[in-house]
């Protein structure tokens, strides 16, 4: 009886009962996408920031170098929270005297690290250098061959290109390691880190470095890590205070159509109250009827706003936003609360109100 | 009589006029707020961005390579400078107000106790002025990561910052001396950047330039500027463009844009913008924005619909009144008026309101997230009021139709 009540009741006054479920999809569907959105998008940026390139310096003391079996355990910690790229550093002479550093690095991981560098051609075979723009005009003004010369040995390069950059990389040369090695016989000195993930998660493995290397000086590069730090925090309290916005409007617009919608059905009360309901027995059965729209509002809006946060994700990322079920608790429980909050406030302002009064339409 | 009625029916239903007006009120001040904050973001986030310092680099136009590793800086002496005398005209550019800060360096190296130290002359917060104008520049605003464990040096004094790393192995804290080239000056403060200055000495300009022998001389000078990020107009060379595409470049505040008109107050230098600050601020700012923009739009369309929503409840309800008034002989037109000018004065009712409301939503939350107040243009009060009425309309159209269709006797009986 109380289940035929349910569906009967929603099916006989079709119109209102979708409009209030409309209502309470609406605010589902704003609830999750903003939720989904203001967990991913901070991973979403932290990765956009990673594009400033290393946020930890490991340097060897002075005058020192890492062997390769350090920096392979430099690499070990790094693992798959970041990527370590070595740096070698030697100051070598042009054919006419000029001093000009050259570093030794791993061009692939490089540029990986590095995506800012405006490179017109990255070095592919060996005897291959890219060279800093301003170094270009004084080393190979016309591209092609020259000559460096360390410590009495002189080596044959070939131009493959220039970096630009605006900084310190346009006066320098970059080599492969493994040829800069042979060539120098010095190990790199410098390793920088892009680490992945949080600012706790940069700070531990900050921490795991320093006690894994306690020859070497590791350092966050504080000018990337206070400048994301400040940026992320802002956006994700703006993020914050938009989807509170958005989620405090929506329920309240759930409340304004739910309270409409019981004051509409007040003569339905009346008759089952005529008819010998009790105040009890009503509330029950209103409060039924909410929460079945309720769960089912919720459920359409979770849907809807999983595709909205994807949606977003892919236009302004170009990476969907990932389907987060664990939004689901908090969306179904909210929407269910607001409801019936929404339906049993006015039912207690009519429940004072006699029967009868109510039928005669007063 | 029309006038009257619409009257009456504002007196009388007072809970259901206010629901409405709370719905399109709240629907509205969301709406102002969102847009405000999507218009001002790209704004506040590019002054937020110059936490990353420069995103320009001024250096002599013939200026021989730099040879630095780390902290030691193995330069021969001699090459171009610019002259410290021409810096105040940066602000004197077209994208003047766009400056936040610029710090000119000087390095040299210099013999304390043995060892080669390399020292570095910039400004810290020194007093500029140009033309009636003044202003505060320097390394404190340029480089806002620079932490200093003791006393920023004033820029006339003989004080000089010395670095984190070069600190802890010489055992210096602040209030020691050192000696440089036979004079001594005094430590200020523990300089800390996670940079190459940890490892040098920072010191006053004019201090770097009297011990360099080289009175007025600057080796490279960073520059803050608040840019647009670039695109591919950005990237064209202005000598080719034509007058008005020249203009159109010159007026923009890209990187470029502002290194070109650094040039051309800088004798003889060659502005660049620092790509990995410039590039990747540009990429950042984007996709906030971008993000924002797309943030506003769902929450437009969710207040629009819930607000909608809202009114198609309320219409709803009044099927009764309709009845009654088609009973007494309102036709279709009479009655549609009266619905409609009803929505229409509770959607400017509560548009304005909503505007205030968000007004003054987007303008706390500019100051407490941002420190500055995001400004509602009042540009936006018209279009917010569209919105309004359209949204207040479509929720309510359906309703005022079915009810304008009803037998009237079927509303009075209450069998609809």
């Amino acid at each position: 009886m109380f289940l035929r009540m349910l569906t009967r009741a929603a099916i006989l006054r079709k119109r209102t009962a979708i409009a209030a479920l409309c209502a309470i999809m609406v605010a589902a569907t704003a609830s999750t996408a903003m939720l989904s959105l203001f967990v991913d998008v901070q991973g979403k940026l932290r990765k956009e920031f990673r594009r400033f390139g290393a946020n930890i310096v490991v340097e060897a003391k002075k005058g020192g170098s890492f062997s390769p079996d350090k920096f392979r355990q430099i690499e070990a910690s790094v693992a798959t929270h970041g990527l370590a790229v070595p740096f070698a550093y030697a100051v070598a002479n042009t054919t006419k005297g000029e001093a000009v550093v050259v570093a030794g690095t791993d061009l692939t991981l490089a540029r990986k690290l590095n995506p800012w560098w405006e490179v017109s051609s990255w070095p592919e075979g060996p005897g291959q250098a890219l060279i800093g723009v301003r170094a270009a005009k004084i080393i190979a003004p016309n591209g092609g061959r020259f000559q460096l010369t360390y410590q009495g040995r002189t080596l044959d390069l070939l131009s493959s290109g220039t970096v630009r950059t605006g900084a310190g990389e346009d006066s320098r040369v970059y080599m492969s390691l493994a040829e800069f090695q042979s060539w120098t016989g010095l190990q790199p000195s410098v390793v920088e880190i892009a680490a992945y993930g949080s600012s706790a998660e940069v700070t531990s493995l900050l921490a795991a470095l320093q006690r894994n290397l306690p020859g070497a000086d590791v350092h966050p590069v504080r000018q990337v890590t206070e400048g994301e730090a400040n940026i992320l925090g802002k956006t994700r309290s703006t993020l914050l205070w938009s989807a509170v916005f958005i989620v405090f409007t929506a329920a309240l617009c759930v409340l304004a159509t739910l309270t409409g919608w019981i004051f509409d059905r007040r003569r339905d009360f009346a008759i089952m109250k005529a008819i010998g309901a009790s105040d009890w027995i009503i509330a029950a059965f209103v409060a039924g009827e909410a929460g079945l729209l309720a769960c089912i509002g919720a459920l359409l809006g979770f849907v809807a706003g999983t595709g909205i946060a994807a949606w977003i994700g892919r236009a302004n990322f170009h990476a969907p936003v990932t389907p987060r079920l664990d939004a689901l608790p908090p969306v179904l429980i909210g929407c269910v609360l607001v409801t019936l909050i929404a339906t049993l406030l006015p039912l207690r302002l009519l429940r004072h109100i006699q029967p009868a009064m109510i039928l005669r339409g007063e | 009589m029309f006038v009257r009625l619409v009257y009456e029916s504002f007196r009388r239903q007072t809970r259901r006029k206010l629901l409405m007006a709370i719905a399109v009120t709240l629907g509205a001040a969301v709406s102002t707020a969102m847009i405000a904050i999507a218009v001002d973001i790209g704004d506040k986030i590019s002054h937020e961005l110059r936490s990353y310092g420069a995103n320009l680099l001024v250096t002599p136009a013939e200026d021989s390579l730099d040879v630095q590793i780390g902290s030691v800086n193995l330069k021969p002496a001699g090459g171009a400078y610019l002259s410290e005398a021409d810096l105040p005209k940066i602000k004197g550019i077209f994208w003047r107000n766009n400056i936040t800060g610029f710090a000119p360096e000087l390095q040299t190296n210099v013999k304390v106790g043995g060892a080669d130290w390399t020292l570095v002359g910039t400004y810290f917060a020194k007093k500029l002025k140009f033309g009636d104008q003044e202003f505060t520049t320097g390394a404190r605003k340029t480089f806002p990561w620079w932490k200093v464990n003791g006393a920023w040096p004033a820029d006339d004094s003989n004080q000089v910052l010395v670095g984190e790393k070069l600190a802890t192995e010489n055992a210096m804290s602040p209030g020691k001396e050192i000696l440089v080239s036979g004079r001594t000056y005094g430590v200020s403060g523990i300089l800390s950047t996670g940079g190459p200055e940890d490892g040098q000495i920072v010191a006053p300009l004019s201090l770097v330039q009297s011990l360099a022998g080289k009175p007025g001389a600057v080796s490279k000078l960073f520059v803050s500027a608040v840019t647009k990020p670039e695109d591919a107009f950005a990237r064209r060379n202005p000598d080719s463009l034509t007058p008005a595409d020249r203009d159109r470049w010159y007026c923009s505040p890209y990187p470029q844009s502002i290194a070109y008109q650094l040039q051309e107050v800088l004798p003889h230098s060659h502005a660049e913008q620092i790509r990995q600050v410039a590039q990747n601020e540009g990429n950042v700012l984007s996709r906030i924005e971008g993000l924002m923009l797309l943030i506003t739009l769902a929450a437009l369309f969710t207040s629009g619909l819930a607000v909608s929503a809202a009114m198609a409840t309320a219409m709803f309800e009044r099927r009764q009144e309709i009845g009654l008034m088609k009973a007494l002989g309102a036709g279709h037109f009479a009655l549609s008026a009266i619905f409609i000018t009803e929505s229409f004065l509770l959607a400017c009712l509560g548009g304005v309101l909503g505007f205030a409301a968000g007004s003054l939503l987007a303008r706390k939350l500019g100051q407490s997230i941002f420190g500055s107040a995001i400004v509602v243009e009042p540009v936006l009060l018209p279009l917010i009021l569209a919105i309004a009425v359209a949204v207040t309309f479509a929720g309510s159209a359906a309703a005022i139709r079915r009810a304008v269709k009803y037998d009237p006797v079927h509303a009075l009986r209450g069998e609809a």
